[in-house]
């Protein structure tokens, strides 16, 4: 495994995609080891806050040595993110998580990809690498539906489904694009099946994906988040439950950080 | 220059430790650190059975600072005897282990389990302030204190370390009993008990609703309580509380302290702790010291 590093990433560049949803560039030489549906960690500049962000990888360019990093505002270390502009550096620590595992999609299976509000923006490598059929489904409060232009160039196109291609469908819960609804709903109107599915998104979408994983006998990867302090295994602060006593903690906990964040649904008690 | 200092007879190469809890059983930082430099690693809390801890959320960040309420999760003394003892003692530092429990025989029956498999010190925690049974009650009251000090002594094979909580009238009480009880050393301060609350959710933003408040901000308080330990008590201190740098850790020395540890840091900066060791030769070199100990207590 690849070792965990602190060091200073450079911003190549930064762009607002949605109301509060920010894409963020970085080079750094820990793109080179990242793998889809793994974080890093961001360090606010401002010394009162004391923890790193943990956020998803949105795409990794192995070549380039670059990450992009697609994140909302949701208070004032990530309000500072936000300030960031091409040439400043920015403190992560890195590549943390396990990661989705890719290897379980193989030719042949049908491969359901779901993202939910910040939880879509890991779901766009992990739509890039996937190598079977794949239909994706992303879900956003409204049209305001961030990555979207991106799955469908990765994907292919809803009009240009076929072979190893995919489809993209979206759901809004205000019904002003896509299905009205949330991805559930989403998959439903379009007829979609799966042979195995990944998710990223919000608990009760992630408790309804652990749900219709098990009504379809399917195996599903889902991304999980949690408060974290460390990021790496150390301080017990960013556990989930876990339906089986884990291997690790020997207890019915695992640590979202470095046993996670992706988790098969049947190991974790949502 | 010599940097070593003795706890209990027990010599470390330099006096920067790790705070229980916050360094793992070494495992995870080992990625950052090489352990061999540490003059100890103090693991997390290790009970007799395994204990599930707290729900989430467990942490939260505060001005300078973080709460937490983790309320000791660990896999039970018999796994970590056999996992992460033997990972530490590969290396070429000191082990202290951290020992907490519900009850008396709790504490006692891992002091034993621990007797013979050359742990360097035990450091008992009757202060942690996030679980409901045991730990804190023990370390708030004086007479309380002074039973299980005496009780743990007389079974430990491994000189033991009190380490006290802050969240008492006066701590130099506390010291005082701990030490009359035939406590080898002290280490303080634990976590300062604290609260965040969510505004637009009106609750708690720990489940626990309380968690131990750690980090920079706490370091003057921290330091205040070395310094009035150290003079009111002969054993040595084991000073921590917000040390982040190199001169964060010479104030804990210069307060009394003859060993400091790097808590909460080590999860902003894993690095922390080899900086903080680097940091108090230089200042040593820079200043023509030849022995820690000359500042060791130097500020009365």
């Amino acid at each position: 495994m690849a070792q965990k590093k602190k060091e200073a990433a450079r911003v190549m560049g930064q762009k607002q995609l949605a109301a509060g949803i920010f894409d963020l560039l970085l080079q750094t030489k820990l793109a080179g080891q990242a793998c889809c549906g793994q974080f890093v960690a961001v360090y606010p500049k401002d010394k009162s806050m004391l923890l790193p962000r943990p956020i998803s990888i949105c795409e990794t360019d192995r070549k380039a040595g670059t990450l992009r990093l697609v994140y909302r505002v949701s208070g004032s270390g990530t309000a500072e993110f936000s300030g960031l502009r091409e040439g400043d550096s920015v403190d992560i620590l890195g590549i943390l998580g396990n990661g989705f595992p890719v290897q379980k999609a193989v030719s042949g299976m049908t491969a359901l990809l779901l993202g939910g509000g910040i939880g879509v923006p890991p779901i766009l490598q992990l739509a890039k690498e996937i190598g079977c059929a794949k239909n994706v489904v992303v879900g956003y409060r409204d049209a305001q539906c961030f990555l979207k232009e991106d799955f469908e160039a990765a994907v292919g196109g809803r009009d240009k489904a076929n072979g190893e291609m995919g489809g993209v469908y979206v759901a809004t819960e205000d019904g002003s694009a896509g299905t009205k609804g949330n991805v559930m709903d989403a998959i439903g109107a379009n007829g979609l099946k799966a042979d195995i599915v990944y998710a990223c998104g919000p608990m009760p979408m992630l408790r309804a994906v652990k749900q219709y994983a098990q009504r379809e006998n399917i195996p599903a990867y889902i991304s999980l988040e949690e408060r974290m302090a460390c990021g790496v295994g150390a301080c017990l602060g960013c556990v989930c439950k876990t339906t089986q006593v884990h291997h690790h903690t020997h207890v019915r906990n695992a640590r979202i950080c470095t046993d996670g964040p992706v988790f098969e649904a049947r190991e974790v008690d949502i | 220059m010599n940097t070593s200092v003795k706890i209990a007879g027990v010599e470390l190469k330099n006096p920067v430790m790790t705070g229980s809890g916050t360094f793992g059983s070494g495992m995870e930082y080992g990625e950052f650190v090489d352990l061999n430099r540490l003059g100890a690693v103090v693991t997390k809390g290790v009970s007799n059975v395994p204990w599930p801890g707290n729900p989430t959320p467990r942490v939260a960040e505060v001005y300078g600072g973080m709460l937490n309420a983790i309320g000791l999760q660990n896999p039970g003394v018999d796994v970590f005897i056999e996992r992460d003892l033997a990972f530490l003692k590969q290396f070429d530092t000191k082990v202290i282990v951290n020992i907490c429990g519900k009850t008396v025989e709790d504490y006692l029956e891992v002091a034993e389990k621990l007797a013979d498999t050359g742990v360097d010190l035990l450091e008992v925690n009757v202060s942690c302030p996030n679980v409901k049974e045991g730990a804190i009650a023990f370390g708030q009251k004086a007479e309380a204190l002074y039973d299980i000090t005496s009780r743990i002594k007389a079974v430990a094979k491994q000189p033991i370390i009190m380490k006290l909580s802050p969240n008492v009238t006066d701590i130099t009480e506390m010291a005082r009993a701990a030490e009359s009880a035939g406590a080898d050393a002290v280490s303080l301060i634990n976590t300062l008990t604290g609260v965040k609350i969510d505004i637009e959710k009106r609750r708690f933003v720990l489940a626990n609703k309380t968690g131990g408040m750690s980090g920079p901000a706490i370091k003057p308080v921290a330091v205040r309580m070395v310094w009035q330990c150290a003079n009111a008590v002969k054993i040595p201190i084991i000073g921590m509380g917000g040390i982040a740098t190199a001169q964060d850790a010479i104030e804990f020395l210069m307060a009394g302290a003859t060993a400091v540890a790097v808590g909460a840091m080590n999860f902003v900066n894993p690095y922390a702790t080899v900086e903080v060791i680097e940091g108090i030769g230089e200042f040593l070199q820079k200043h023509g010291i030849d022995d820690i100990h000359e500042i060791i207590g130097c500020v009365k």
